[in-house]
């Protein structure tokens, strides 16, 4: 079966989110002073071939740890998507 | 004999032959080891240089880690042979996993391209054996991911252990506990956003780097002594 799958890779909450910080101060500057915890973040999407969803989870979790997202600083969630 | 140097070129790397100047400057002999080759070769010591490795796609040194060079660069490591990561070097073996922690975009979003001061911080390692503690040096930086974290347990570490190598004097990048580089337990293998090798002659208007430089270039004698 083949699967869509969206990953989204976040900020570790606690470290310096330097992209989300600096986007945080200048909304302000336009007159948006009511804004706080902004944050960025990376979504990755992919096709992948699996027997099951959860053979899939499982290749996307490996595949997270070893390339997709630093576990230093950042988090990742998975999700499936409509295959189109 | 002179040391001999390997410097990895990754797809990307650009500071590599002013690695190989400046340790050629220095008596060393230096050879350019390509990343697709599964081996360092015979030599002494091993700098990973500064550039854009694989295009820093996805993060920096992200894919540059898997790439066969590595494997050998790791080994040579664990046999103690001294490893230095220089800039995007130190992103691809903090990514590799020989030095812990990550290097992240610099507060305020800004890339620095500055001479700054760094003061030594420890002498046991392979980048810092003839320096003293407490000098401080004038070294350039060229980054936009020089912004060094890590846990707060590995930071406790990292201080216990006496492995800070260098810290910046006025932090230009927010770099944790202003930390410029660090090393592993053994002290053989650093990594540094700083470039020694663009502070080794007076001519690029510091030589500072070279007592760095020199202190690979021993620490690389001391290696090939070793093995011998």
């Amino acid at each position: 079966m083949r699967f869509a799958i969206r990953i989204d890779v976040t900020h570790v909450p606690g470290v310096l989110d330097p992209q989300g910080a600096t986007v945080e101060r200048a909304l302000p500057a336009l007159g948006y002073t009511n804004v706080g915890a902004v944050s960025i973040s990376k979504t990755i999407r992919l096709q992948l071939d699996a027997d099951s969803e959860a053979a899939a989870l499982t290749q996307v979790d490996e595949m997270c740890h070893k390339l997709l997202a630093n576990p230093v600083i950042e988090r990742y969630t998975v999700s499936f998507e409509e295959l189109v | 004999m002179a040391a001999k140097v390997g410097v990895v070129l990754f797809p990307g790397t650009n500071c590599e032959l002013d690695v190989q100047w400046a340790v050629e400057q220095l008596g060393g002999e230096a050879m350019l080891l390509w990343h697709g080759d599964a081996t360092v070769r015979d030599v002494d010591a091993v700098v990973v240089p500064g550039g854009f490795a694989h295009g820093d796609y996805l993060r920096t040194g992200a894919i540059a880690r898997f790439s066969p060079v590595m494997d050998a660069v790791a080994a040579f490591a664990a046999a103690g042979g001294p490893v230095v990561g220089i800039c995007n070097g130190f992103q691809v073996i903090t990514e590799a996993g020989l030095l812990p922690g990550a290097l992240q975009k610099n507060a305020g979003l800004t890339f620095v391209c500055d001479t700054v001061e760094l003061r030594v911080e420890t002498s046991r390692t392979v980048l810092t054996n003839l320096a003293t503690v407490g000098d401080v040096l004038r070294i350039p930086i060229n980054h936009f991911e020089g912004n060094y974290v890590c846990d707060p347990d590995t930071l406790a570490a990292l201080r216990a252990e006496d492995r800070i190598v260098v810290r910046y004097v006025d932090n230009p990048n927010g770099s944790l506990d202003d930390i410029a580089g660090i090393c592993n337990e053994a002290g053989n293998v650093v990594g540094l956003m700083p470039h020694p090798e663009r502070a080794s002659d007076l001519l690029l208007g510091s030589e500072d780097g070279v007592v760095l430089l020199q202190s690979l270039l021993a620490a690389a004698t001391d290696h090939a002594a070793a093995r011998a």
